[in-house]
């Protein structure tokens, strides 16, 4: 228990999937003017991957892994060669079906999340979670509590960008830096902010 | 109509993939502070961008444009296996320390930019020129930060001494931060600006612009 907490404070702070390892960073940068879209889209991220991040744990340790496939009868097959295809198609098939079903159910949700959410199958931040669950043999517990914490970490990162950059629209940036140069040294002060997380061990 | 060579070098410093499109900045920070990652992962994004951009333009009038999405990323997810599995076979130490970057090249914004915006609507090889093209701004932007991240971070490159340190009884002490990855964010800003000072007309209109201080004081 203690370490699946310690998991989930890790995954949202020290290891923040935007500031720490730049996942998403396009949707990051492109999408944090305003807070609610932010914030919209920070809410679409956390749910995609608290449900791809475990789906994709279970497909890898019953079908893909090394003799994962042992209760099929073939003990020596290795298909991990195939992960990134399965990984990315598991992506974008949960978030059709994430769309389809907010669009029936909870349209204003939908409403509110708009194009933002077939944009979230090329967020490089849901296959990065996916990858680092594989590449450390996460279980399936602990990939649950991974995939909640890295995309709270990663909504919370861009909503304070958000916040950053609502109040710097007001302040007199030089020409050449204005927009997007601004916004890329800004990200920079935070992952400074970020880093002196990285001490803590819990 | 552009010509092949406008397709070539326009992405490399015009039409920048990541200073101005915004596009494939992910691995562009993660990646570069060793050089010789850097260049791995520039040749790897470049082929992937060019034979995706030349594999989709060739069936593109055959993809129904409601599942184009899912076809572009089979496409591009079996280029990627090919290129992590040769990356395996022949450079396992580079694959280690390219760890996820490799896959996640699929969700590299330029890759599937590019499919979008350019090769569903051209020629097989006018795509597969405009992949390389981009996939060169990206590699200039990628290697210019390394050169600037490597030296000054560790004082080697490619495994070179340039700057000899102080702890080999040199006189360069290595600024630490420069390996950190917050320096890339600092480094490519910096870079954005430069860029934009010399071509005025990439800079983006301020939203507000700032009203004349009109208060007058006493002492004014």
């Amino acid at each position: 228990m203690e370490a699946l907490l310690s998991l989930f404070v890790r995954s949202i702070f020290i290891e923040n999937m935007a500031l720490s390892f730049f996942l998403g960073m396009c949707t990051f940068l492109a999408l944090s003017k305003k807070i609610e879209a932010a914030l919209s889209l920070g809410i679409a991220v956390t749910v995609v991957m608290a449900i791809t991040v475990p789906a994709n744990n279970l497909i890898y340790h019953y079908l893909l892994a090394d003799g994962a496939l042992a209760w099929a009868g073939f003990p020596e097959l290795n298909l991990s060669f195939l992960g990134l295809l399965s990984y990315i198609g598991v992506i974008a098939a949960i978030v059709q079906i994430l769309e389809m079903f907010l669009d029936k159910f909870i349209p204003s949700l939908y409403n509110a999340l708009g194009v933002f959410l077939p944009l979230i199958t090329v967020n490089c931040a849901i296959l990065g979670g996916v990858l680092f669950m594989v590449e450390r043999e996460y279980h399936f517990a602990q990939s649950v509590v991974f995939g909640v914490g890295s995309g709270l970490g990663w909504a919370l990162a861009i909503v304070a960008l958000a916040g950053i950059r609502e109040k710097l629209k007001y302040s007199d940036v030089p020409e050449g830096l204005q927009g997007l140069g601004i916004t890329f040294i800004s990200a920079g002060l935070m992952a400074l902010g970020f880093m002196s997380f990285g001490g803590i061990d819990i | 109509m552009q010509t092949i060579k406008e397709t070539l070098t326009g992405p490399i410093i015009k039409n920048n993939p990541i200073a101005l499109q915004i596009l494939g900045i992910c691995s562009a920070l993660a990646v570069t502070s060793s050089m010789r990652v850097t260049l791995v992962m520039c040749i790897a994004l470049t082929l992937v961008t060019a034979f995706s951009s030349m594999f989709i333009s060739a069936i593109r009038n055959h993809i129904p444009s409601s599942i184009r999405i899912i076809v572009q990323m089979v496409i591009i997810a079996s280029l990627v296996i090919v290129v992590d599995q040769f990356l395996r076979a022949y450079a396992f130490n580079i694959s280690k320390q390219l760890s996820v970057f490799v896959g996640l090249i699929i969700t590299n914004c330029i890759v599937m930019g590019r499919a979008e915006a350019y090769a569903m609507s051209n020629p097989p090889v006018a795509s597969f020129v405009d992949g390389i093209g981009n996939g060169l701004g990206y590699s200039a932007m990628l290697i210019a930060v390394a050169l600037v991240r490597e030296p000054l971070g560790a004082g080697k490159l490619l495994g070179f001494e340039v700057l000899p340190l102080v702890t080999d009884g040199g006189w360069y002490v290595p600024n630490g931060l420069l390996l950190l990855p917050p320096s890339a964010f600092f480094i490519v800003g910096g870079f954005i600006w430069a860029l934009r000072s010399v071509r005025k007309e990439q800079v983006e209109k301020a939203e507000f612009k700032l009203a004349r201080h009109t208060a007058v004081g006493e002492g004014a």
